[in-house]
C-alpha cells in the first residue's frame, strides 16, 4: 500500500507488489524460491554452514566486519543479546501488535534477579538463577499485563513506558537492590575448560593462525567474551525454534487475528485478552532470559544499565527490521547494535548518525528492511482491490 | 506526613508552576495526537530548542539582573518571541522531515513513531555537538558564548529578579511563580478560543474528527497539519521561557524527561483534549510534589508514573476524555 500510493497508476498493480526485490538490485522472491527448491540434504548443509560460520565469527576476525576499537567478541555478544531481546519484543510488538515501550523493565528484572540472588542477598548457583530469573520475569509480565492489557493502543505504550521507569527507579532507590552503586560480583556461568581455540590474524588478504591470541573453550572469564557470545547464540537458536513453532500454531494465528482486528477476532471466538497476555508473558520470558545473560556476562550491574533509551532502541530494532518477520527483526537488531559499535571511532557523532539513519529508514523503508510475508500479501491484495474499485468507478 | 502539612502551600505553588510547564508542553502532544493520532516523540526537542533560543537572546543582550523594569520586560518579551519562533520553526521542520512523507503514504503509526524517535535523537545530538558544528564554519571563537561546553548545563540569566509578593502559610509566593501560572492559564484560554472560534481552529477540529470528510468539505488537510505543528511548537517555546525563569538551567538532553512527563500529563487529561492538557499538567505537578513530600523526593518519578497507571486503569481515556474533534464551537 505504501509503495502504491507513491507512484500512482504508473505501473500495473502486479508489478508494484513485487517492487521490493528489484529495488535492491535483485529479486528476493526468486532467490528464496531457488533456496527452497534445493534438495533437502543440500539445504541442511547450507544451514549447517551458516550456523558454523556464525559460531566461528569471533575467531575469524574478518577485516572490515571486525571492530578495530573494541573487543570483537564483546561486540558480538552485545549484538547477540540485542537479537535475543528483539526476538522477544517481536512476539509482543510484531505478532500481537502491542506497543511496549518498557521492555527494558523485563530485561532489568532478569538481570536483577541473577545479581541480587546470586551475589547481594544470597549465593545461589548459576544453574538455579537462570530459571528463577526467567520465571520471575514471566510472572511480572503477567502481573503487568493483566490490568494494563485492557488499555488499548497508545495508552498501553505510555503505561509500559511508566512500568520500565518504575522498575529502574525502584532499583535505584532501594538499598536491598543495591541502589545507585549497583551490584558487583554477579555469578558467571560455570566454566568447563576443555581446550584452546586460536584466532585468525589478517595480513592483507591472507589469514594467519595466531597462536598467541586464543580463546579458552567455555571459560567464562572477564577478558575474553567470546564464550558468552557462543552461549547467547545457542540460546538464540533455541528461541528461534520455539518462535517458529508458536508462530505456526493456533496461538500464532490467534495473535495475528488479534493484531489485525481485535473486535473481529473476539467475534470469531478468539479469546483476545488471553492471547495478548500470553504474548506479554512470552515476551517477558525472553526479555528476562536476555537480561539474566547480560548480568552474568557483565559481572556488574547498576540502574544506569537499564535506561528508558534502551527500550526505545529495542523497539527501533524491531520496527527497522520489519515487525513480525523474525529474520527482519534479527537484521534490525544487528543494525541497531552493531553500527554504533563499529563506528565507535566517531564516538561523538555516532548517535547523531544513528538518529538520522532511523529517520531515513523509517521514511524510505516504512515496512522494515525485511517486511513480513503477510504484509506483502496484504499489500498486493490492497492494490488489487484498489484497481478493482477504480475500474468500476471508471466504467 | 508532617512535612507535607508544614509545607503544603509551598508544595502546592511549586507543583502548579511545574504543572503549568508540563501543561504547555503537553499541548503539543495533544494537538498532534488529536489531528494525526500519532505520538510526536520529538516534541520534547522542540521545547529544548526554544529554551536555548531564550538563553541565547539573554546572552546576546547581556542584561544584568536589577535593570530598569521596561528593559527587563523588553528582554523577556524578545526572549519569548525568539523561543516561540525557534520552537515553531523546529516543529515545522519536524513535520516536513519526519512526518510529511509518512502521512502521505499512510504508513503504520509505529513507523511514524520510529521516524520521530530518529528525529529526536538527531535534534538533541546536534544541540549537544553545536560547538563542533560551529567549528565547521570556522565560527567557534566568534560564537563562543553560545556554543561553549555544549554537553554541560547551560545557565539562563533571568533578567527579572525574583521578589516575594505575598506570604501564605509560611511560603512567600514570588512574582515569577505568579507570572508562570497566570501566563500558562492565559495561553491555554487563548488557545482554546483559537481552536473554538477561528477558521483554522475549525479546520483543526474538522480534521481531528474525520480527515477524509474534512478534505471533502474543502479543508486543506496538509495546511491544517502544519498549523497544528506550528501552534504546538509556539506553546512549547513559551513553556521553555517560563521553565527557564523558574529553574534557570537547560541542556541538550533536558527535553527527554520533560517530554515524557508532558506526554504523561497529556494522557492524564485525555490525549487530544486541549483543556485536559493543562488540567493533566497541574495534577501531575501537584501529585509529584505531594508524593515526593510524603515518601521522599527520590520517588518523584515513580509517583508520576503510578498515578498515570492508576488513572488509566479506572478511566482509560484520561480525565476529560479524548475529544479535540468534539469540542463544541
Amino acid at each position: 500500500m505504501t509503495e502504491g500510493k507513491a507512484s500512482p497508476d504508473t505501473e500495473p498493480a502486479s508489478a508494484r507488489s513485487m517492487a521490493w526485490g528489484p529495488r535492491l538490485g535483485w529479486d528476493r522472491g526468486a532467490l528464496a524460491r531457488r533456496v527452497t527448491a534445493l534438495p533437502r540434504p543440500v539445504k541442511w548443509a547450507l544451514i549447517g554452514l551458516v550456523v558454523v560460520l556464525l559460531y566461528a565469527l569471533p575467531l575469524l576476525e574478518i577485516p572490515i566486519v571486525s571492530t578495530p576499537d573494541t573487543d570483537f567478541g564483546g561486540v558480538l555478544f552485545t549484538v547477540a543479546s540485542y537479537v535475543l531481546v528483539a526476538l522477544g519484543l517481536n512476539i509482543v510488538l510484531g505478532y500481537a501488535g502491542l506497543l511496549d515501550l518498557g521492555y527494558v523493565g523485563f530485561y532489568a528484572i532478569g538481570a536483577y534477579t541473577v545479581a541480587v540472588l546470586g551475589s547481594l542477598q544470597a549465593q545461589l548457583s548459576w544453574w538455579l538463577l537462570i530459571p528463577l530469573a526467567v520465571v520471575l520475569t514471566t510472572i511480572s509480565g503477567i502481573l503487568l499485563g493483566a490490568p494494563t492489557l485492557r488499555v488499548r493502543g497508545d495508552y498501553l505504550a505510555i503505561v509500559t513506558l511508566g512500568f520500565g521507569e518504575i522498575i529502574r527507579l525502584t532499583a535505584l532507590n532501594t538499598e536491598w537492590l543495591g541502589a545507585a552503586k549497583g551490584i558487583t560480583g554477579v555469578p558467571r556461568p560455570p566454566s568447563v575448560e576443555l581446550f584452546e581455540v586460536p584466532h585468525l590474524k589478517w595480513e592483507g588478504a591472507t589469514a594467519v593462525v595466531d597462536l598467541d591470541d586464543t580463546t579458552r573453550f567455555l571459560f567464562f572469564g572477564v577478558a575474553d567474551q567470546t564464550p558468552y557470545y557462543w552461549l547467547t547464540l545457542t540460546v538464540i537458536f533455541l528461541v528461534l525454534g520455539a518462535d517458529r513453532m508458536l508462530r505456526l500454531s493456533r496461538i500464532g494465528r490467534g495473535w495475528e487475528a488479534t493484531r489485525e482486528d481485535e473486535d473481529a477476532a473476539e467475534l470469531m471466538g478468539v479469546p483476545t485478552f488471553k492471547f495478548k497476555l500470553l504474548a506479554f508473558a512470552c515476551g517477558a520470558f525472553i526479555g528476562g532470559l536476555s537480561g539474566a545473560l547480560f548480568a552474568s556476562r557483565q559481572g556488574f550491574i547498576n540502574p544506569e544499565s537499564f535506561l528508558l533509551l534502551l527500550s526505545i532502541l529495542f523497539v527501533a530494532a524491531v520496527v527497522v527490521g520489519g515487525a513480525g518477520n523474525r529474520w527482519g527483526v534479527i537484521l534490525g537488531a544487528v543494525v541497531v547494535a552493531y553500527l554504533p559499535e563499529r563506528f565507535r571511532g566517531f564516538e561523538e557523532w555516532r548517535l547523531l548518525v544513528f538518529g538520522l539513519a532511523l529517520l531515513l529508514l523509517a521514511n524510505f523503508r516504512p515496512q522494515g528492511l525485511i517486511p513480513p510475508r503477510r504484509a506483502k500479501r496484504a499489500q498486493a491484495v490492497d492494490e488489487q482491490l484498489e484497481a478493482l474499485e477504480e475500474g468500476t468507478a471508471r466504467a | 506526613m508532617s512535612f507535607l502539612i508544614d509545607n503544603f502551600v509551598e508544595l502546592t505553588v511549586t507543583g502548579l508552576v511545574l504543572g503549568a510547564v508540563y501543561g504547555l508542553v503537553a499541548l503539543g502532544y495533544t494537538l498532534v495526537y488529536g489531528v494525526l493520532q500519532l505520538i510526536n516523540f520529538a516534541h520534547s526537542e522542540v521545547w529544548m530548542f526554544g529554551s536555548f533560543a531564550a538563553v541565547w537572546v539573554t546572552v546576546a543582550l547581556g542584561v544584568a539582573p536589577g535593570s530598569a523594569l521596561p528593559v527587563v520586560i523588553g528582554v523577556l518579551l524578545l526572549a519569548l518571541l525568539a523561543a516561540m519562533t525557534v520552537s515553531g520553526g523546529v516543529a515545522l521542520l519536524l513535520e516536513r522531515v519526519a512526518y510529511r512523507r509518512l502521512i502521505r503514504l499512510d504508513a503504520p503509526k509505529l513507523v511514524a513513531l520510529i521516524s520521530a524517535i530518529g528525529a529526536s535523537f538527531a535534534l538533541a545530538e546536534i544541540m549537544g555537538l553545536r560547538d563542533r558544528v560551529a567549528g565547521w564554519f570556522g565560527l567557534r571563537d566568534t560564537l563562543d558564548p553560545y556554543v561553549r561546553s555544549a554537553r554541560d548545563n547551560t545557565r539562563f540569566q533571568n533578567p527579572l529578579e525574583t521578589e516575594g509578593v505575598f506570604t501564605v502559610g509560611g511560603y512567600t509566593v514570588s512574582n515569577v511563580d505568579i507570572i508562570i501560572i497566570v501566563s500558562a492559564i492565559l495561553m491555554m484560554v487563548a488557545l482554546d478560543q483559537f481552536i473554538r472560534r477561528t477558521r483554522t481552529g475549525r479546520g483543526i477540529r474538522a480534521v481531528a474528527q474525520d480527515s477524509e470528510a474534512a478534505a471533502l468539505m474543502g479543508v486543506n488537510r496538509n495546511r491544517i497539519i502544519r498549523a497544528t505543528f506550528l501552534v504546538g511548537g509556539i506553546m512549547a517555546g513559551a513553556a521553555a521561557l517560563l521553565y527557564l525563569m523558574r529553574f534557570g538551567v537547560t541542556r541538550w538532553n533536558a527535553g527527554f524527561l520533560l517530554g515524557v512527563k508532558a506526554f504523561t500529563a497529556a494522557v492524564l487529561g485525555g490525549i487530544g483534549n486541549v483543556r485536559g492538557a493543562l488540567l493533566g499538567g497541574f495534577i501531575l505537578g501537584l501529585a509529584e510534589n505531594y508524593g515526593s513530600a510524603l515518601i521522599g523526593s527520590e520517588w518523584r518519578d515513580v509517583v508520576a508514573f503510578l498515578l498515570l497507571v492508576v488513572i488509566l486503569l479506572f478511566r482509560p481515556t484520561g480525565l476529560l476524555g479524548e475529544s479535540l474533534g468534539r469540542a463544541r464551537a
